[in-house]
């Protein structure tokens, strides 16, 4: 399929549609994947394969200034839901991307692996639902989906919700799963065990501002963590209160915008499930304001900047009981 | 003389200029009591209340915090309370989310001829906070008195 790709590209660039294309390329090992803007001469540097899990949609920001013609755009089915909530937003133009829906069967997680005992990885060869990885010290097998990225398990589903053209087979990861699961798991809990659960976490946060960087739906030219006078300026947390505070107030800056995409678990470097205070609000506005899922089309209006003069009152949070 | 050393918990109230802020006046003029514990903090709509400040309050020490607003259909700039009801709803569960108790944070919706309305609402939630006792999972070490 990588083949296939670098093929059509090159004739896309050769009709002149483009001059350059926003993909992946390797990075220190072959697993490390990172987003990468190539030309015609460096097309072959691009991959697609299983490790292309990082969302590409927020680099087409840092693009749109810069470009005098249309850049293509590999967009995966998940990443489209970006895409589209970037152009409401009016922070990446439609009209300037050529995308390319590039088929998806689930990204590996390699942390997974690892997790597994496997280290000195030197190869992975792909066949079907079996990975068979090469290592320093032998080959072992494992089943694909059982070291697909957490986000892969929640799939929003194999349809490009934008394209230009589509190339290769999606196929659904999500296998039934929940993805409200852990949220509902959280709300049955007693308030003191939800507090302690989450001081566990967030007290794991360096402030690397990793899931800010990544999120598309952090895309504000000013944002407020940047500002000095707000005393939680880009350092690390020094009290309790900080870290809580950095988490609210970002997760209360996407509702409504947020698509679901996970990146922001996927690249804490501490582990930390952050999607699970964005699902939270998911889950509230699905249940309060009816479903919404954020890029699904071009031009939505998101709950939060909406209102309807039926809406339930707050009290509805002390009403639903266990919040002792 | 004698010190009290009883504790008292700390209030804040962030009231409307439109509506809660006259309805204080109204309570004030009116000769009705409501605890000294709530600190009013006059804001010009009740839509301008960033979540953010609630968490500022928090921080610096409040036990409990309460948003007074128009009546729904009655704000001054139309609509401004109806898109506060939607953004204090999804904070208030966000916050109950991290175990933080629901009974700290509170809507009410007071007008200006509601002087009573609006000192009975602050005896209400002055008497919960009371029983709640100090806010501890939500301050800042840096922040506190000593």
């Amino acid at each position: 399929m990588q083949r296939e790709l670098i093929d059509r590209i090159r004739a896309l660039m050769d009709e002149g549609v483009a001059t350059r294309v926003l993909g992946w390329k390797k990075g220190e090992f072959f697993y490390d994947t990172e987003p990468a803007i190539l030309t015609a001469e460096q097309l072959d540097q691009l991959v697609y394969d299983s490790f292309c899990g990082p969302n590409l949609s927020k680099y087409l920001i840092q693009e749109m200034p810069k470009l005098e013609g249309k850049i293509i755009a590999l967009i995966k089915p998940c990443d489209s839901y970006s895409f589209n909530q970037l152009c409401t937003e009016h922070r990446v133009d439609r009209e300037k991307v050529y995308v390319i829906g590039v088929g998806c069967k689930g990204k590996i997680d390699v942390d997974k692996l690892r997790a597994r005992g496997i280290t000195g990885i030197t190869a992975i060869d792909e066949d079907g639902d079996t990975l068979t990885v090469h290592t320093l010290y032998g080959d072992e097998t494992v089943n694909r989906h059982e070291v697909l990225l957490n986000k892969c398990l929640t799939c929003k589903g194999k349809e490009h919700r934008v394209f230009d053209e589509q190339i290769g087979e999606s196929e659904d990861t999500s296998a039934g799963a929940d993805r409200f699961d852990m949220v509902k798991k959280l709300e049955a809990m007693t308030a003191q065990e939800r507090f302690e659960f989450w001081r566990g976490e967030l007290s794991k946060c360096i402030r690397c501002n990793a899931c800010r960087n990544v999120c598309p739906a952090c895309s504000c030219v000013k944002c407020v963590f940047d500002n000095p006078n707000t005393g939680v300026q880009n350092k690390a947390a020094a009290d309790d209160f900080e870290e809580n505070m950095f988490h609210i107030i970002r997760a209360f800056h996407v509702a409504g915008r947020c698509t679901d995409c996970g990146e922001c678990s996927r690249v804490c470097p501490q582990g930390i499930p952050l999607h699970l205070l964005n699902r939270k609000f998911i889950a509230d506005i699905d249940d309060l304001y009816g479903e919404y899922q954020a890029g699904e089309e071009i031009g939505q209006r998101h709950p939060v900047i909406n209102y309807t003069q039926e809406d339930c009152e707050p009290s509805v949070v002390r009403e639903r009981g266990n919040q002792a | 003389m004698s010190v009290n050393t009883e504790w008292k918990p700390k209030i804040v109230a962030f009231c409307c200029n439109w509506c809660s802020y006259a309805g204080a006046d109204l309570a004030g003029s009116s000769r009705l009591s409501y605890p000294a514990d709530v600190k009013i903090i006059r804001i010009p709509c009740s839509c301008r209340l960033n979540p953010l400040f609630i968490l500022r309050a928090f921080q610096r020490g409040a036990d409990g915090v309460i948003l007074c607003g128009c009546h729904p259909g009655d704000c001054h700039y139309s609509t401004g309370n109806y898109y506060a009801r939607r953004r204090m709803t999804l904070l208030f569960s966000m916050l109950s989310y991290l175990g933080i108790d629901s009974r700290r944070t509170r809507v009410e919706w007071v007008s200006a001829a509601e002087g009573p309305k609006f000192a009975a609402t602050m005896n209400d939630f002055a008497k919960t906070i009371t029983e709640l006792g100090e806010n501890v999972k939500l301050g800042d070490l840096r922040c506190k008195e000593n």
